[in-house]
């Protein structure tokens, strides 16, 4: 096979997370490439094969319609949204952040969702092509200064649950949320070159991943992600530190 | 491709030079834009591209179809009025559909809408944008309307996808604004070997380029008569500054895999789905086989019992005042 132009490279920092870059479609190169940058394992996950032992999930941008029906036909639907609904870290940027809604607004009928943040979300919302646009933001708990945010065809969140903390607008409309271990945004941090989006993801994968050290041997011994065991002890071990996380964002 | 885009978005050239400045707009709708908003970037007309990678383009000429083909998870449509077998069939100049049959596309589907202007036809290409197009296909498919000049693609907002047959011209239409490249094959004959051709010739340019030394790639440039600066950022990435897409004449699921094995980034297929026996059925099979383009255990079961694929046309019977590769320049 030939590949693209760019490769990972082979060296993760020893012990380093494994995060899962689905790939199904969309722009997949652009985050491996993001988080690779940072040290970490990148594996593309097409099949529930590809599932085993991930520390953290992204979902790219890309066309949200055509990721959903690829969902379903090859059997990704039920284990991604079961691993997310059990807590594994998941970050989606524009159609991730529509496949982690609860909800969506002109989607296309029956559009399959993810599901795991509280939130209903607009499709195209910002309108079509000619309409997107790039922007400064600012985004809670990113520091350095504003984000140069790419929004293309983008969403934006129209209803947000009790759980979930907006961390950045567009105006009056929200564009980035977090809710427990669940990060979204509507816009592309994958394609500015400005890792800091990537790089909160990435604490709050190791987040989730030092509470299950600290609770048991299980975690040292290397259950992870998905695993049963490694899913409830985040579920029991996540309450405080997630509080605390919420607090000083 | 983020340093690609870094690079490649010098202010001077980030639009025509009547243009001026930057794009400013308001946003629409409710959305209160954040102060200082651009529309119309190399970034966000690139970036669209970028989200469309591992996914296919249909070719549609009814809302119907549309509709199949968004059902079937294209990830756009192109609307036109006679897809390329019918063009070649039919004969006769070919032009920008009927604004009404677009518009009837674009409200019968959710995904993004392409259509197609004749090359150097920059008023089809104004109203195609006016339109509320996602994409404009700048297409050797239709009668060229200037046999000397591509559209200068910087002063528009929408973003242009080009056809090419080597390196030096997709480099020629980046420089003229190309947000996006497409191999063009022969399009309209089912027949696969010009995609082919086209999408190793572009690799090995690019390749042969990455092995240069800096002080070759002056003379490199004129060979391929392209933008220095392309050619060196090229040289640089071992990539294209925008994503490469494959067109003209994929007409199975396997065609669609053989050229993401040769490094497409994604799929256009013209004719050869509502060509085909079972356009809904064929539709879905050349999207999973273009995700699922290194295993060919999933191809060889999403190509069993497709029907007929289009009645294809040897290449080599065409004519060549036939052949759509070669119009461009």
């Amino acid at each position: 096979m030939v590949s693209g132009p760019w490769t990972p490279p082979a060296q993760a920092r020893t012990g380093a997370a494994r995060l899962g870059v689905l790939a199904l479609q969309g722009d997949v190169r652009e985050h491996s490439r993001a988080l690779a940058a940072l040290g970490v394992q990148v594996v593309e996950v097409r099949r529930p094969s590809d599932l085993g032992a991930l520390d953290g999930l992204v979902l790219p941008g890309g066309e949200s319609t055509t990721i959903g029906r690829l969902l379903r036909v090859f059997e990704l639907l039920e284990p991604l949204r079961d691993a997310i609904a059990a807590g594994l870290p998941v970050f989606g940027s524009c159609a991730g952040m529509i496949l982690l809604a609860r909800d969506v607004l002109d989607g296309r009928p029956g559009q399959p969702l993810l599901g795991g943040l509280d939130v209903v979300v607009r499709r195209n919302a910002f309108g079509r092509q000619v309409d997107s646009f790039e922007a400064e933001i600012d985004i809670t708990g990113v520091a350095g200064g504003p984000v140069r945010a790419v929004f293309i065809r983008a969403p934006w969140v129209e209803k947000i649950g009790d759980e979930v903390e907006v961390l950045g607008r567009v105006g009056d409309r929200i564009v980035a949320v977090r809710q427990a271990g669940v990060l979204a945004t509507a816009f592309h941090p994958e394609l500015t070159g400005d890792g800091r989006i990537h790089e909160l993801f990435v604490g709050m994968v190791e987040d989730a991943r030092g509470m299950r050290a600290v609770r048991g041997t299980q975690g040292v011994q290397g259950v992870r992600g998905i695993s049963a065991q490694g899913v409830s002890m985040q579920g029991t071990g996540g309450r405080q530190e997630r509080g605390q996380v919420r607090g000083t964002a | 491709m983020s340093e690609g885009l870094t690079a490649a978005e010098p202010a001077s050239r980030g639009h025509g030079p009547d243009h001026g400045s930057v794009p400013t707009a308001t946003l629409p709708g409710a959305a209160g834009a954040a102060d200082g908003a651009h529309v119309g970037t190399a970034r966000v007309k690139r970036g669209m591209a970028e989200m469309l990678k591992g996914g296919v383009i249909m070719d549609v000429v009814t809302a119907e179809q549309a509709r199949i083909a968004e059902e079937a998870g294209a990830v756009a449509v192109m609307a036109l009025e006679r897809v390329p077998a019918d063009i070649r069939a039919q004969g006769g100049v070919s032009r920008m559909s009927d604004p009404e049959m677009i518009e009837s596309i674009i409200e019968a589907v959710s995904i993004p809408v392409m259509a197609k202007a004749r090359i150097g036809h920059f008023v089809e290409a104004q109203v195609l944008q006016e339109l509320g197009v996602d994409y404009v296909d700048e297409s050797e498919v239709l009668t060229p309307a200037d046999p000397h000049h591509h559209i200068d693609k910087w002063r528009f907002t929408v973003p242009f996808v080009c056809g090419a047959t080597n390196l030096g011209e997709a480099l020629r239409r980046i420089g003229e604004g190309a947000a996006m490249i497409r191999s063009k094959g022969e399009a309209g004959t089912g027949e696969v070997s010009n995609a082919v051709v086209h999408m190793r010739t572009i690799r090995a340019e690019i390749a042969r380029l990455s092995a240069l030394p800096g002080d070759e790639l002056f003379a490199a440039a004129k060979e391929l008569r392209a933008p220095y600066e392309l050619v060196a950022e090229v040289a640089r990435l071992g990539a294209l500054p925008v994503v490469l897409f494959t067109a003209g004449g994929i007409a199975t699921p396997a065609d669609a895999a053989l050229m993401m094995q040769l490094g497409a980034d994604g799929v256009f297929v013209g004719s050869g789905i509502f060509k085909s026996g079972d356009p809904a059925r064929r539709a879905r099979a050349i999207v999973e086989a273009t995700t699922m383009y290194a295993h060919p255990d999933v191809i060889a079961k999403v190509s069993r019992g497709l029907g007929e694929a289009m009645v294809g046309i040897n290449v080599s019977d065409l004519a060549p005042a036939d052949r759509f590769a070669d119009r461009g320049w």
